[in-house]
């Protein structure tokens, strides 16, 4: 059992996560960011890797990742400044980035060098279901990694029945069919979905993110889920000056 | 089809369809549909009668005897370049557009490089009266000024890409986004044998009339329909895999494919993919692409906007890694003086990426028999800024 079943067996309603990116807005800001998130009360922490070519990300990621990468992050530095992760941070921890980076490290080196640090979780935008289950699963299993799969308002039933056998930790609900860093409009077709979900009964609890932003939307997600994931709006905050100081508002505002 | 693609959508090693979940739906009905939808007589029947009356097909097989005298072999030109809008990529269109009326779509949206793929999209969608937005790297809007207005002219909306190096490659996450938010009424018509499966398969089965042509007027002309070479040039690869496409399974016909090597393939400044690239996953494939070693995406170079793509689709990968076609590389330099000496030799002015399949005849020793075929792809007046400048005319 990994520290997200061990969150999830204690708490399971109004779970607050939050995601930033590595290397951004500097080098060896990640633990000292993740501590002060943990401090601020957030309940489990997506760190992102950087990638060139972020399909499912909007411009503030985007912008985020360029930024790293001309910092000079890339997995081996993530890795070493993760070394200091856990004498410092308590709370669940989840690697996110795009798929070509970690074959280039090697999967199951990755996997590995994950493990090592603390890591408890793995959510990977384009590595799809089937070359997962087919090629990869063995590599996360071995390490004790929760792989998270996303689910989408266009999502089939079949296929969410799917998901929910293979994860073993939460399931991503995105809240609509969209790239990060839009704002969530909670039209009736959203509820109609999340409805949906909430009556398939599923093992797995569920988290929604994409477009949340603030603590109105924060609650209307909650919900329909355990909890909900700010991104965008976090990085945003990253670019500003003085961000350490503004973490702990941050986060209070969000879920008071 | 020995160097076919397989039920999930991989040529040996390659190929997939490594998208995000938002992406699935999209990609998923495409792989469900696509083929009962090209197979069927009813599109057949309006492909081809497009195809013919509106493209101008078939394209000649000229027997370009200047050429053949000064090589020793019997050069034939497959003239794509005298297709409606001036190169290959119409083909694709005509079928893409076709088979997005029969998915019921609203709108169409495509990336474009050197802007051929978008006039060619632009084109189609005015024909058939749907509205069209097209992508474009923010550089490559300045590149490429023309083609722009082209496209406007067409009726659609042009959006620069300004994200990463605001090239081919951002164009195409750009569309890929645009793709995610609009998942129901959208059709998205890549423009080369990449992307997600059943792209790379799709396209290459549109582009397939160019060596199924050839085949025909081969054997019109030399008495067999398969010839001893066949030569294209290589971005993501859809003339080539077009021009290769009935001839893989023969291997006594030797596949050359040429890429961009810019100003030399160790200058820093290349689109040699196969030289320079590693394997990995680029815009929903894996395939060979240029990268670091930590797979962050590496900015090609070529003069040539059409070939200055950092991977190639799937299936020249795997052309490439089972030795089924040779794949070599040609200079900025060979490949503008290969387009004069075309020109002067043959009265076409090629396309600076159809120069690069050219340039390569003069590094090739034949026998005086040989037949061999050259994919013109397309045609040079999108070039002439860039031959004018080189040459001094």
């Amino acid at each position: 059992m990994n520290r997200l079943n061990k969150l999830f067996a204690t708490k399971n309603k109004n779970l607050l996560s939050i995601y930033f990116t590595a290397g951004y807005p500097a080098l060896n800001t990640t633990v000292d960011i993740a501590e002060a998130l943990e401090k601020s009360g957030a309940d489990f922490l997506e760190i992102g890797f950087p990638y060139s070519d972020p399909v499912a990300d909007g411009p503030t990621i985007q912008h985020s990742s360029e930024v790293a990468l001309e910092n000079g992050m890339s997995l081996k530095v993530l890795f070493k400044e993760l070394a200091e992760l856990r004498k410092r941070v308590s709370i669940p921890v989840l690697l996110m980035g795009y798929f070509n980076p970690i074959a280039q490290y090697g999967i199951g080196r990755f996997c590995k060098s994950a493990a090592e640090a603390g890591v408890d979780g793995i959510i990977v935008p384009d590595l799809p279901l089937f070359e997962y289950e087919n090629m990869y699963s063995p590599y996360f299993i071995d390490s004790g990694l929760s792989n998270i799969f996303l689910v989408t308002p266009q999502t089939s039933e079949e296929r969410i029945r799917k998901i929910d056998e293979l994860s073993n930790s939460f399931i991503y609900l995105l809240s609509s069919s969209t790239i990060t860093g839009y704002n969530l409009q909670l039209s009736d077709s959203i509820e109609e979905y999340y409805k949906r979900i909430t009556a398939m009964q599923l093992k797995n609890p569920t988290i929604i993110g994409f477009g949340i932003t603030d603590s109105s939307s924060f609650a209307k997600a909650c919900n329909y889920a355990n909890g909900a994931i700010i991104g965008s709006r976090f990085v945003k905050l990253l670019g500003e000056d003085g961000y350490m100081d503004k973490i702990e508002g941050f986060v209070k505002g969000i879920r008071p | 089809m020995k160097y076919g693609v397989n039920e999930h959508g991989y040529y040996g090693d390659f190929g997939g369809a490594y998208i995000p979940e938002m992406l699935y739906p999209n990609v998923e009905e495409l792989k469900q549909q696509y083929l009962n939808i090209i197979n069927d007589e009813g599109f057949k029947a309006e492909f081809d009668d497009l195809l013919k009356n509106y493209v101008g097909r078939p394209s000649p097989l000229y027997h370009a005897k200047r050429y053949s005298e000064k090589y020793g072999a019997n050069i034939y030109f497959k003239r794509e370049d005298l297709n409606h809008t001036g190169s290959h990529k119409i083909n694709n269109a005509i079928g893409q557009i076709l088979l997005a009326k029969r998915l019921g779509k609203k709108r169409i949206i495509a990336e474009t490089g050197a802007g051929q793929h978008g006039v060619a999209t632009a084109t189609v969608c005015a024909l058939m009266g749907i509205e069209c937005v097209v992508y474009m790297g923010e550089i490559d809007m300045a590149r490429q000024a023309p083609n722009v207005s082209r496209m406007k002219m067409l009726g659609a909306t042009v959006v620069p890409a300004t994200s990463g190096s605001k090239t081919l490659k951002d164009a195409t996450n750009e569309a890929l986004r645009d793709w995610i938010g609009n998942p129901v009424d959208t059709h998205y018509i890549i423009g080369s044998v990449v992307g997600p499966y059943p792209y790379p398969d799709m396209v290459a089965r549109f582009q397939s009339i160019i060596s199924e042509e050839t085949k025909k007027q081969l054997l019109e002309n030399t008495g067999s329909e398969l010839p001893q070479y066949v030569l294209a040039c290589v971005g993501g690869g859809s003339n080539a895999m077009g021009m290769f496409y009935h001839f893989m399974d023969d291997e006594s016909v030797k596949l050359v494919a040429v890429e961009a090597a810019g100003k030399g393939v160790s200058s820093g400044e290349s689109a040699a993919t196969t030289a320079l690239g590693k394997e990995g996953v680029l815009h929903g494939s894996r395939t060979i692409l240029m990268q670091t070693e930590d797979g962050q995406v590496v900015e090609p170079y070529s003069i040539s906007a059409g070939l200055d793509y950092p991977g190639i689709g799937p299936q020249h990968a795997h052309l490439f890694k089972t030795s089924r076609a040779r794949y070599v590389s040609i200079t900025d330099d060979e490949a503008l003086q290969a387009g004069l000496l075309c020109s002067q030799l043959e009265g076409i002015i090629p396309a600076i990426e159809t120069a690069h399949a050219l340039a390569q005849l003069e590094k090739m020793t034949f026998e005086p028999n040989d037949n061999v075929v050259i994919c013109i792809s397309g045609r040079g007046d999108k070039d002439l800024d860039t031959y004018i400048k080189y040459f001094g005319y």
